[in-house]
């Protein structure tokens, strides 16, 4: 499913260059449940974006179902992005305004998911991520750091997405949600969806198959786990 | 994104900041109502010019002394103070000229006039008994004077129902008085049905007596300040001021039409004249409200990309999850659009009502014409699409990773 090849990410501002990336290679397997741990500013979420076709690299390749997405427009990567990937943010980015049926809603509206379908699919998707139903017609700038977390959980999950990219999903749970949610996670990948999640947390990586390790951009170590 | 999820989408973030929507679309509001306003109070002017144009005879032809056309002669004594054009000029015209159906000479001049205790100041107009057809006059109380009465040079007047309510007071039956002009005694005989008092001439203000009398008596000569032809049909009226122009040039011994010491107007030219005026005076009304319209404009993309900074990592968010540029695009797009088309809207309704307002206040009959409020929407939503496109295509160019960072 994914594929990488030397990947590296240089970000340049005027004179300043900052290597992110220094040559990253690894494959994940379709349907696999993949940790990504490694020390703050180690470049685990510049890695993730351009995972999550957000971003591409500078140099070096990245495969993603056989397709090169370094070398896709920007029109294909958002169909990759609106098709095939489910992202939770480490800052949630939930639509203020909106409520939090809206908020999972979204990307369903992009999708161009009929508007009848919309509203039961983003309750499915709010409760696989463990969120009371009584919040759902709460505005999303009134809820608590962790269930704004869980908003942008069912967010990512609403277009049953085949890759799922979880930037440190569970920073703001409490132990009990955070097991629901890692629950569904491993679920989901017992089904057939591919996992990339990245977490500080040990007890966290241990529901992966695998663990991949970055220091400085570059892979430390790579261990299965299970 | 479907169309609808569009609408919804926008009337979210129009209603989001409602003052600063409201504040942004009352430029639009003001600019297409001075529009809307301007363009129906130039054709209301334009309408009732041409009506009071209009309103002084059908098929008309006016021969009129003094006005040098050549070359060099660009000032003229004005009209009515010339005295080459005269009686045996009508006549001739009269004889020779075909296709005519009735010609009236005129003499007018302004004079004071008094009846018992009053007195007035108003035009006095000698001319035949012809001038009630060729000039659309009629009679409301008593007669015209016959054509008899030219001859016999008699002291005998019609005067215009203004003229009656000057010198007799309202609802008075003035015939049978007897008024003064330049202290001659005149008999009033009857008085014309009021046609109106609209335009630059009011030709209720008015009293008719017989040419040869005014030529006689007032003026001491047998000049004619105007000679009125009514053509038999409007197809023959270029034919007969061509062939008025023709006999008047031979019998004033010129043989350059452009050294002509008279002008024949067709009744069309004086419409036409009159109507470029206006038309001019409608653009440049219309073209000063169409500046603050630009200047609303103006104010819809500086709210516009505001907006889009605001509201940047929203943009990155929804890039994220799949929204393609257009979709982006077209979202700020119609943002745009309803903010200066619901303007338009109240820009439309604001213009018609200070059209309204200057209809009653001063008793210009504007009118608001479908075609106008039709181009106000179509301006209005294409200053949307103007300027919304540049804060649009700026939103959906970012890139959503530095969107998203976006502080
Ligand atoms: N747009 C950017 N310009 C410059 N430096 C950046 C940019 N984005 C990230 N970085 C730098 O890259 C490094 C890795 O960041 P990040 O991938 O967010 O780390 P992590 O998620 O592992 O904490 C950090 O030092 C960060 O400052
Ligand atoms: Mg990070």
């Amino acid at each position: 499913m994914i594929e990488c090849n030397n990947l590296t990410k240089t970000y340049i501002n005027g004179d300043d260059t900052t290597v992110v990336l220094k040559g990253i290679s690894f494959k994940i397997e379709t349907g696999e449940f993949v940790a990504i741990m490694g020390p703050s500013g180690s470049g685990k979420s510049t890695l993730m974006h351009i995972l999550g076709a957000l971003d591409t690299p500078t140099t070096g390749s990245y495969f993603l179902d056989g397709k090169d997405v370094s070398k896709l427009s920007d029109y294909e990567l958002a169909e990759i992005r609106k098709e095939k990937i489910g992202f939770v943010f480490q800052a949630f980015n939930l639509l203020p305004r909106a409520t939090v049926l809206r908020n999972v809603a979204l990307p369903l509206v992009y999708a161009e998911v009929p508007k009848e379908k919309r509203e039961v699919i983003a309750k499915e998707a709010l409760v696989r991520a463990g969120m009371d139903e009584s919040r759902f017609n709460h505005l999303s700038n009134q809820l608590s750091g962790g269930q704004m977390q869980r908003v942008a959980i069912a967010r990512a999950l609403v277009n049953n997405p085949s890759l799922i990219l979880a930037d440190e999903p569970t920073g703001n749970l409490d132990t009990k949600t955070g097991e629901i949610v890692l629950a569904t996670f491993q679920s989901l990948s017992e089904q057939g969806s591919t996992i990339v999640l990245i977490t500080h947390e040990p007890e966290v990586a241990k529901y992966a198959q695998r663990i991949i390790h970055i220091r400085d951009g570059l892979i430390l170590k790579d261990e299965r786990i299970r | 994104m479907k169309i609808n999820d569009l609408f919804q989408e926008t009337f979210a973030a129009v209603t989001a900041n409602k003052v600063r929507s409201g504040l942004t679309m009352l430029g639009i509001v003001i600019g297409i109502g001075s529009v809307i306003a301007m363009v129906s109070i130039g054709q209301g002017a334009q309408n009732s010019v041409q009506s009071s144009i209009q309103s002084i005879g059908s098929n008309l032809i006016l021969v009129t002394p003094g006005v040098q056309k050549g070359p060099g002669a660009n000032i003229s004594a004005g009209r009515g103070s010339a005295t080459n054009l005269t009686q045996l000029d009508a006549d001739a015209i009269k004889s020779t000229v075909t296709g005519i159906k009735a010609i009236a000479p005129e003499q007018s001049r302004r004079y004071q006039v008094t009846a018992k205790g009053t007195n007035t100041n108003t035009q006095v107009t000698g001319t035949t008994p012809d001038y009630l057809e060729v000039r659309n006059v009629q009679v409301d109380q008593g007669a015209f004077f016959a054509t008899s009465q030219l001859q016999s040079l008699a002291k005998v007047a019609v005067i215009g129902p203004t003229t009656r309510d000057d010198l007799f007071g309202v609802d008075a039956n003035p015939v049978g008085q007897t008024i003064r002009i330049n202290n001659l005694e005149f008999k009033v005989i009857g008085m014309t049905v009021a046609k109106g008092g609209s335009g630059f001439s009011n030709a209720d203000d008015a009293i008719y007596i017989p040419l040869q009398t005014a030529q006689r008596f007032l003026a001491g000569s047998d000049s004619v300040s105007t000679i009125s032809v009514e053509a038999q049909d409007a197809n023959s009226m270029a034919d007969i001021q061509q062939q008025i122009t023709d006999l008047l040039l031979q019998r004033h011994k010129i043989s350059d039409p452009a050294a002509a010491d008279f002008s024949v107007l067709n009744q069309a030219d004086i419409v036409a004249t009159a109507s470029s005026v206006t038309g001019i005076f409608t653009m440049l009304l219309a073209s000063i409200a169409g500046i603050s319209l630009l200047v609303g404009g103006i104010g819809i993309m500086n709210m516009m990309l505001t907006t889009v900074t605001e509201r940047t990592r929203e943009i990155g968010l929804r890039k994220a999850i799949g929204a393609q540029k257009k979709d982006i695009s077209l979202q700020f797009l119609a943002e745009a659009v309803v903010l200066t088309f619901l303007g338009g809207v109240l820009g439309v309704l604001l213009g018609w009502l200070i059209s309204l307002a200057v209809s009653h206040f001063a008793s210009i009959a504007t009118k608001v014409s479908l075609g106008s409020v039709l181009l106000a929407f179509g301006v209005s939503a294409g200053i949307g699409i103007v300027f919304g496109y540049y804060p649009a295509s700026r939103a959906a160019g970012l890139n959503p990773i530095e969107a998203l960072r976006y502080e």
